[in-house]
């Protein structure tokens, strides 16, 4: 269930319509008002990149890289073809945002892509959807075919000099391939693989052309800040934390789903928002931005507000924005061998550290859960954890050794006690 | 260039290089897996990580490049601690079983453990097991819990193979390194995989579980297969050659070997050695000793001349001799008076012999050639005839050049090929006037050949812009080109374009010592080093006019003659045939009267020149088997007993000595020019074959090496025809046929082939299955099976 607020992304969306993803609602709603405008008016694409800049649009896939910026790294004079990729591999546990924009609003994302490659001076676009929300790429293939026979997309865009192609592609669900350069080696037909970089894909990116990787919330949100302008969108937001943010919210809240807020509101709003902790319990630690982002205690995070700036200075990540709510009646041992065992089975296998650091990692955390854990064992884990972070071609090492980190800093006494005395201090209830 | 300084070196290294190239500059050493000089950056296995300052983390060596003023420090507490880490993770999941491990005691992790591993470890789980893969009769991948996922073979067989045969499936801890499901690695260099191993998951299967590492002596040879003269390490075990390695030669081989050179010498071990000089009486064959065996050669060789006059006796002897080997017995055959003598056995077409003034060789170094622009191939099956030369070329066109074809076949190169002409045998030298009618039109020269004749096809157009566009090109004719029946005419032609366009011209020579062998005259028209001689019969007239006696060097008539059955047909009917062998071949127990066994490669010393002209020494690598004897001692007694002059060598120095002096000048003594040959089309009616000899029956080794042949190249051939051929002959692709050359009919499978011209039939000669059909490009009849 999404529910949202104070939105831009699903502004006028009525979730509850079942035709309010086609490409009449969308247009009812001002969409491919912005594309519109920059072919009749002549917006250059260094304005359209200028207005991004000033949004201050950060790219909502987890890294929080400036989009404007990015965008301007393409190099546009390049003789030959150049991609425009969005990343709609949606994998990391407790993310589903990316899904609800397929879902209710797809032609946000046809839209933003379009002005993308338009600015980056590409003439064909991929979207890579993951393979585990299938109906969704379906549905985006059919506002693809929508948007096509509208006009938006092919030769000649609405009678201008602009031409561009725009095509879905779906993935088999392997979490490696939302890092950018695996999807480009899935998509290329090879082995979702993360590539050794420099190069980085603005110079060799799809086929070796330059190409730009963004997110699809990040695409979603730029028909807005062309129609309404980048000043307004950063206003939504706080400064170099720009617009509004999609929150994935799981857990142990009484509404989890989606929420749509300028970036800076207090956690303690948007746990408001998804009707605060269910049963009335207590909380006891966040995730704030997905399953590679160190987790943090309750009281810590409910001094923070939703930006990538607080949530760093907290000591973790906005990441891709799951916010993972778990309470009181959480084993910590428990939650943390769960994600182990995810990068575990995730790892793509390619550098040393990864492949066998994971394995590692959960085996040891398994046994501690399992009462068999020695008193040498924190200390192996994070041993094996400064083994593997910053060891690898990709950052899925890190991200496996995040949560490791956190947890065992922040409930470092209920993994004493498991060593110690083989049961656990919380006794995990599932609920 | 750019300066940097690694572990307080200062040096300077040009723009692009890794840390990992500047290190090897000045010599540092940074442990790797993943990392090979000749394959892509996979930059995956993690053990060269090393410290560079201002680097947040630890970078990989090898795929970071280097950058002005950068700082690296290898052996830093950061970069120790960082390779130990990486060097804990793998040896986490690899298996205790060093101590029965082929790889044992040359094993690159064992090596690097020993350097950044630690005494015990601190991983207590069970660890991975991975089943072993069926690669095939030459590559072992039984043992694949040893891998550590370093993808050098993945990579190889990608961009070196030139066809992605080894992959890594699955994720993460559950990788898998393994061949496409339910097939096998059938490259023709696959056994490099084994030295790009770094652990014992890919191991030599004929050599699995024989020997230590470190109990094996390492002794350079030369290979003898054919005419590239890759550089061998032979290990040897109580005088017992028991695998054959690389030797690292940038020029030639680069640091690969195909996989004819390496498993080949499963032969040299094998029951099919004659071990004891034999004299056949009253039909049954008696093992002797040499001097019975000598006296017979000698009573043999003086009563058919006493009786039938010199001229009676024709020697042909092998390519793959030694070249002391090749210039006793032509200084022995001369001195006798026998000016029948040849090693060009599997040619056709010798209308060139008069014109010709020096040794036919490749026209350029190797190494010019595969850096050349464009490289235009005529007649040649390269990955079988060629096998790292294929290769080679292949890596050159993804440098950018050019490679055209003329061929008999349109087979898969896996290589982009510029522009091809495919045509029947005989059409080759048409195809290739094509191609020089349009340079010197290109040129506006014109060429000392009539043309007139000459149709230019798009095709050929644009295999000739090609090699006048290029800054250096090219031009080569392959084993098919010179078993053809228009062989002098592609010499003449081919010359044509070289002046014309500045191309080098040359020919991929067959055999080891193709070139040595022409050099010190094992030849009817030329004697040593381009000696003037009384003229004699060349191969295929000596068995088109049958002798009286033959003296074979090294040759299975049957399956080294351009045609078997005519050859074996005079073999039968001479007096006396003398074969000088390794192996007691079923062919020779059948129509020889005399076998005397001489050393192959490993058990003589000797020397090869290889198809650029360079000589190639080497020294016998173990102890002859049984009575076999090098083969120039067994000359040198035999001009003694002859009574001859000249045969008082006491070393193979000796023997050297005598051409090696002429030798040093032997630039001069190489040419590929022609004169007096005039362009003509030999009209044809009907099928005519294409019979290349496959990879691994080249010579009398090869033919016995049994994990060689129990590849998927050593298979029954089938013959295969253009659609149009098979349904105008009633026939249906995979159905039984017959075909048929002179006497012999054979039975064998048909393929249909669009990739063949129409009225060709290809069937591969030399195999058992083929041995007793006719001419390589002779006509040839198929019918309803």
């Amino acid at each position: 269930m999404a529910v949202f607020a104070n939105g831009i992304l699903f502004e006028g969306v009525d979730t509850s319509d079942p035709n309010c993803w086609k490409i009449e609602a969308y247009q009812a709603r001002g969409g491919y008002q912005a594309l519109k405008k920059i072919l009749t008016e002549g917006i250059s694409q260094d304005d359209v990149i200028a207005e991004l800049k000033t949004s201050s649009l950060r790219g909502r896939g987890g890294a929080g890289f400036p989009t404007g910026l990015k965008w301007s790294f393409m190099p546009r004079s390049f003789p030959g073809d150049k991609y425009v990729v969005c990343n709609t591999d949606e994998g990391e546990p407790g993310t589903f945002k990316d899904r609800d924009i397929l879902r209710f609003n797809p032609h946000a994302l046809i839209e933003g892509m379009i002005i993308a490659g338009y600015a980056m001076g590409a003439a064909r676009g991929y979207n890579y959807i993951h393979g585990e929300i299938f109906a969704e790429y379906e549905r985006f293939e059919e506002a693809l075919d929508e948007a096509r026979r509208a006009g938006f997309l092919g030769q000649n865009i609405l009678g201008s000099t602009f031409s561009y192609e725009l095509f879905a592609h779906h993935g088999y669900g392997a979490y490696i391939c939302g890092e950018e350069t695996a999807l480009l080696e899935s998509l290329e037909g090879k082995k979702g693989q993360p590539r050794f970089k420099p190069p980085f894909p603005a110079s060799f990116g799809l086929y070796g052309k330059p190409t730009t990787i963004n997110n699809t919330e990040t695409f979603a949100s730029v028909p807005y800040i062309i129609t309404q302008g980048g000043q307004k969108f950063l206003e939504l937001g706080k400064p170099n934390n720009g617009g509004t943010k999609l929150f994935s919210v799981s857990g142990h809240v009484n509404r989890p789903g989606n929420y749509e807020i300028p970036l800076g509101t207090p956690f303690a709003e948007l746990l408001e928002m998804a009707g605060g902790m269910r049963g009335g319990k207590k909380l006891k630690a966040v995730i704030p931005g997905g399953s590679s982002a160190p987790v943090l205690p309750g009281d810590i995070m409910m001094q923070c507000t939703m930006d990538y700036d607080s949530i760093a200075k907290a000591g973790s990540m906005l990441g891709s924005g799951a916010v993972i709510v778990m309470n009181e009646d959480v084993c910590m041992v428990r939650a943390l061998e769960r994600l182990a065992y995810f990068y575990h089975e995730e790892s793509c296998g390619q550098c040393t550290p990864c492949r066998e650091g994971t394995g590692w990692l959960y085996r040891v955390i398994h046994r501690i859960l399992n009462g068999e854990g020695r008193p040498e064992d924190l200390e192996l884990l994070d041993s094996v954890g400064n083994n593997m972070a910053g060891r690898t071609i990709c950052a899925l090492a890190d991200a496996a050794v995040f949560p490791v980190r956190s947890f065992t800093k922040h409930f470092r006494h209920e993994f004493e006690h498991l060593i110690e005395h083989k049961t656990p201090l919380v006794n995990h209830k599932w609920c | 260039m750019l300066e940097i300084e690694i572990d307080g070196k200062k040096l300077t290294v040009p723009q692009g290089s890794t840390i990992m190239d500047a290190a090897h500059s000045v010599g540092t050493y940074i442990p790797h897996f993943c990392y090979h000089k000749k394959l892509s950056i996979a930059a995956n296995c993690r053990m060269c990580l090393v410290e560079v300052e201002k680097a947040p983390k630890p970078l990989p060596a090898c795929a970071t490049p280097v950058t002005d003023g950068m700082r690296v420090h290898t052996h830093s507490d950061l970069a120790v601690k960082a390779q130990q880490g990486v060097m804990e993770f793998l040896l986490i999941n690899h298996p205790l079983d060093c101590p029965i491990c082929d790889q044992g005691g040359e094993c690159q992790l064992q090596d690097i453990a020993v350097g950044y591993g630690g005494g015990s470890s601190r991983y207590q789980e069970e660890k991975r097991s991975v089943p072993g893969k069926d690669m095939g009769p030459l590559v072992s991948a039984e043992e694949m819990s040893r891998c550590i996922h370093c993808t050098r073979c993945v990579r190889f067989t990608e961009e070196i193979g030139g066809f992605q045969e080894i992959g890594m499936a699955n994720r993460g801890e559950f990788s898998e390194i393994l061949p496409f499901l339910g097939k096998t690695v059938d490259s023709e260099i696959s056994g490099n995989v084994i030295d790009l191993c770094p652990v014992g998951a890919l191991t030599s299967k004929p050599f699995r579980y024989s020997a230590r590492s470190w109990e094996l002596s390492r002794r350079k040879s030369v290979a003898p297969h054919d005419g590239l003269g890759s550089n061998l390490i032979v290990q040897v075990y109580n005088h017992k050659v028991m695998r054959v390695l690389p030797l690292e030669n940038e020029a030639i081989n680069e640091c690969w070997l195909s996989d004819r050179d390496r498993f080949s010498y499963e032969a040299l071990n094998s029951d099919a050695r004659l071990t004891r000089p034999m004299i056949k009486h009253d039909g049954k064959w008696h093992e002797t000793d040499w001097q019975t065996a000598l006296d017979y050669v000698v009573k043999g060789l003086t009563g058919v001349s006493a009786q039938h006059g010199k001229d009676a006796i024709g020697v042909l002897a092998g390519a793959g001799a030694t070249t002391e080997e090749l210039y006793l017995l032509q200084k022995l055959a001369r001195a006798f008076g026998v000016n029948n003598i040849d090693h060009r056995l599997r040619q056709r077409d010798f209308a060139a012999d008069e014109g010709q003034t020096g040794a036919l060789w490749l026209g350029s170094t190797i190494a010019e050639m595969a850096s050349a622009n464009a490289v235009l191939v005529v007649g040649s099956t390269q990955r079988h005839e060629q096998p790292l030369l294929a290769a080679r070329l292949r890596q050159a066109v993804k440098k950018g050049a050019e490679l055209n074809l003329i061929h008999v076949a349109d087979d898969e190169l896996l290589t982009r090929v510029n522009a091809k002409l495919i045509v029947a045998p005989q059409a080759l030298a048409d195809g290739l006037a094509q191609v020089l009618k349009a340079v010197a039109e290109l040129k506006g020269a014109s060429a000392n050949l009539d043309l007139s004749g000459v149709t230019v096809y798009d095709e050929a157009r644009r295999i000739a812009e090609s090699l006048v566009r290029a800054e250096t090109a090219s031009v080569v004719l392959g084993s098919v080109a010179q078993h053809s029946p228009v062989f002098s005419q592609l010499l003449a032609i081919g010359g044509e374009i070289a002046r014309l366009s500045g191309a080098h011209f040359g020919v991929f020579s067959e055999a080891a010592n193709s070139v040595g062998a022409q050099f010190v005259g094992a030849l009817p028209r030329r004697g040593f080093a381009g000696a003037a001689v009384t003229a004699g019969l060349n191969a295929a007239e000596m068995i088109a006019a049958p002798r009286k006696a033959y003296v074979l060097w090294g040759v299975e008539p049957e399956a080294d003659c351009h045609d078997g059955q005519a050859a074996v047909a005079a073999m039968k009917a001479a007096e006396t045939v003398i074969a000088f062998t390794a192996f007691k071949g079923d062919g020779l127990l059948d129509y020889a009267d005399v076998l005397l066994p001489t050393a192959p490669f490993t058990e003589t010393a000797g020397s090869f020149v290889n198809m650029e002209g360079k000589l190639q020494t080497f020294n016998g690598v173990v102890r002859p088997l049984g009575e076999t004897r090098p083969g120039w001692k067994v000359l040198r007694v035999l001009g003694n007993l002859l009574s001859l002059q000249g045969f008082e060598q006491n070393t193979v120095e000796d023997v050297r000595a005598e051409f090696v002096g002429p030798f040093g000048d032997g630039a001069a003594k190489l040419s590929n020019a022609v004169s007096g040959v005039a362009l003509d089309k030999p009209a044809v009616t009907g099928l005519v074959r294409v019979g290349e000899v496959p990879m691994y029956h080249v010579d009398a080794i090869v033919r016995r090496a049994p994990s060689l042949q129990a590849t998927v190249h050593a298979k029954a051939p089938v013959a295969s025809a253009n659609p149009a051929v098979l349904a105008a002959a009633g026939l249906a692709d995979g159905e039984l046929a017959v075909v048929r050359q002179g006497a012999c009919e054979v039975r064998v499978p048909v393929k249909a082939d669009a990739g063949l011209p129409e009225g060709v039939l290809r069937l591969a000669a030399a195999h058992p299955a083929t041995v007793g059909l006719g001419g390589l490009f002779d006509p040839i009849e198929l019918k309803r099976g």
